[in-house]
């Protein structure tokens, strides 16, 4: 593709977003906070629209010919994202309300029936608090001890710590897929593998990868993967937990309700089968037919053209950023997807959240939910720049111009 | 750059926040720690109080140009003043950047240079952190949120 057509392409896939026309404080708006959420493409709006105009009925329960239409749309979702992860099948596919609950689920279901007094788990110090806090519940309530893999200056995972932290005591490893804050993505084939040589599981946090690369559970080998619809494209209030079916089958059940149960009496119930053990009650129907949306949507793009898309944007921020007096980018991974965070030499990051928000850029500034990682950068907050397939170089231009903005008003 | 960021980081604000005035410790048994937890300011603000009256109050922590300005405000603008009159002092301040619109501007003295706050909604927390920590020291407790 010539640079004139690959312009051309870019500009489609931005039309794709409606959301993006709109101004703030009367500039255009540059969004680059899409590692907090990612904006919708109209084909996923259409479809939430269409499902409510046309398919709407409670799933599992009806005998009527709408119920059975959205019966279908709400499997045909599960199928498709089991296709999305390459999971063995679509029953490996829990749908929950995001990263968070998926955890929580983990933590609830495989955590208190398989982690007990004296026992270790393993996360890593690159962790958001949704895959920490989760854990540190679970270990208070165990009488467990939560066990954290360092990471080096560069801002990756210390491998050599992680092999001398696992022992027989570990009963499982959670860690992060691509970090929230640094972007690193970290070796999930090789944590898993060391992992394994012992038997014990690997859960993923996949929220800050799956707008990015295309993920392959069984190629990375983990036991569970978690990640949201919203930071993909889709709506919010639905996520996955993928589990493989020998895990899921040997966990109770999360809560408790009605489609998690066989059947029930006054003196016992008998639960369902995975998925629907551990989805009671009505689930966000429309949620996961617009995720299903967003995986096509994504799947028409392709994942290797994101990835060109979104490294030759990368490559460029980080050399406009660099670039700056005063300006710091931090942590160097050799992998990194998506996200930068950075510092302005004397400026607060909500000094420089502020003002950039002012010349009409959006992004984070702050802990990021990673207030132990803070601490481990010595730094109290951090500003965060953070692509999607619809970022272009204007965008980098707009905040490296703002940034210059910065420096003027703090000298 | 947007009149509005001037009129939110003006000279007095940015001076205050490069150097801020009273921030050290005091040998006090009251103090107590203002936290913002969605953006990570923490500052521990120390007041010694007798018979009612602020008679020194100081502050240490880290934070934006807005929360460590306005702590550095505060300590100059309340040290002599009872800890009612700071209290009323803290309530007009709050009513002028929380206020709708410009014309409720009211005389602060050196405080009227947060006035610019007002447009910032979201960073008006940042503002009120410090007050939040003054009265709960000086009520001997020892944990403040803007929350």
């Amino acid at each position: 593709m010539t640079n004139g057509s690959a312009t051309l392409a870019a500009a489609a896939i931005r039309r794709d977003f409606p959301l993006l026309r709109q101004r703030a404080h009367g500039t255009p708006l540059v969004y680059l906070d899409n590692a907090a959420t990612t904006q919708k493409p109209q084909a996923v709006i259409d479809r939430l629209t269409r499902y409510y105009t046309e398919e709407n009925a409670n799933v599992h329960r009806g005998v009527h010919w709408l119920s059975d239409r959205a019966t279908g749309a709400f499997e045909e979702a599960r199928a498709t994202v089991s296709r999305f992860l390459n999971a063995r099948e679509p029953r490996e596919i829990v749908f929950v309300r995001g990263t968070t609950e998926a955890i929580n689920l983990v933590t609830a279901t495989f955590g208190r029936s398989h982690v007990g007094p004296g026992d270790e788990i393993v996360i890593s110090a690159m962790e958001h608090h949704s895959n920490l806090v989760p854990w540190q519940i679970l270990c208070e309530q165990q009488g467990a001890r939560l066990r954290v893999i360092p990471i080096t200056d560069a801002g990756e995972l210390d491998l050599d710590a992680y092999a001398t932290l696992l022992s027989d005591r570990t009963r499982i490893v959670s860690v992060v897929h691509v970090s929230n804050v640094l972007g690193t993505v970290n070796p999930i084939e090789q944590i898993v593998r060391l992992a394994h040589l012992r038997g014990i599981p690997v859960a993923v946090d996949g929220a800050q990868a799956v707008a990015h690369t295309a993920v392959d559970v069984q190629a990375l080998g983990c036991d569970f993967y978690a990640f949201s619809a919203h930071k993909m494209f889709g709506p919010t209030g639905i996520g996955v937990l993928y589990g493989t079916s020998a895990r899921l089958e040997s966990m109770p059940p999360y809560q408790s309700g009605g489609d998690m149960i066989r059947s029930v009496s006054f003196e016992r119930t008998l639960y369902n089968v995975p998925p629907y053990r551990f989805e009671a009650g009505t689930p966000d129907i429309a949620g996961a037919v617009g995720l299903a949306a967003a995986i096509d949507y994504l799947a028409g793009i392709g994942f290797e053209r994101i990835a060109r898309i979104e490294q030759d944007l990368l490559t460029y921020a980080i050399d406009a950023l660099s670039r700056l007096p005063g300006v710091r980018v931090l942590g160097a991974p050799a992998q990194r997807a998506g996200v930068l965070s950075f510092l302005v030499d004397g400026v607060h990051a909500h000094d420089v959240g502020t003002v950039l928000d002012r010349e009409g850029v959006a992004i984070r500034a702050g802990h990021h939910c990673c207030q132990p990682l803070m601490d481990r950068l010595g730094v109290p907050a951090t500003a965060r720049a953070s692509l999607a397939l619809y970022n272009n170089r204007d965008d980098i231009d707009a905040l490296a111009a703002a940034l210059q903005t910065v420096r003027q008003l703090f000298g | 750059m947007t009149s509005d960021l001037r009129t939110l980081y003006r000279d007095v604000i940015l001076d205050h926040s490069k150097r801020p005035r009273n921030l050290r410790t005091l040998e006090t048994s009251r103090h107590a720690d203002g936290a913002n937890p969605l953006c990570g300011d923490r500052l521990t603000v120390y007041v010694h109080v007798e018979n009612g009256i602020i008679l020194d109050v100081s502050f240490q922590g880290l934070g934006c140009a807005i929360a460590i300005a306005s702590a550095s405000l505060m300590t100059d603008s309340v040290k002599g003043k009872t800890v009612a009159e700071a209290s009323s002092l803290f309530t007009r301040l709050e009513a002028m950047i929380t206020a709708s619109t410009d014309s409720s501007v009211d005389d602060l003295g050196a405080l009227s240079a947060l006035a610019g706050v007002r447009r910032f909604p979201v960073r008006v927390k940042c503002a009120t952190l410090p007050w939040h920590a003054l009265f709960a020291a000086a009520a001997g407790e020892k944990l403040a949120t803007t929350e």
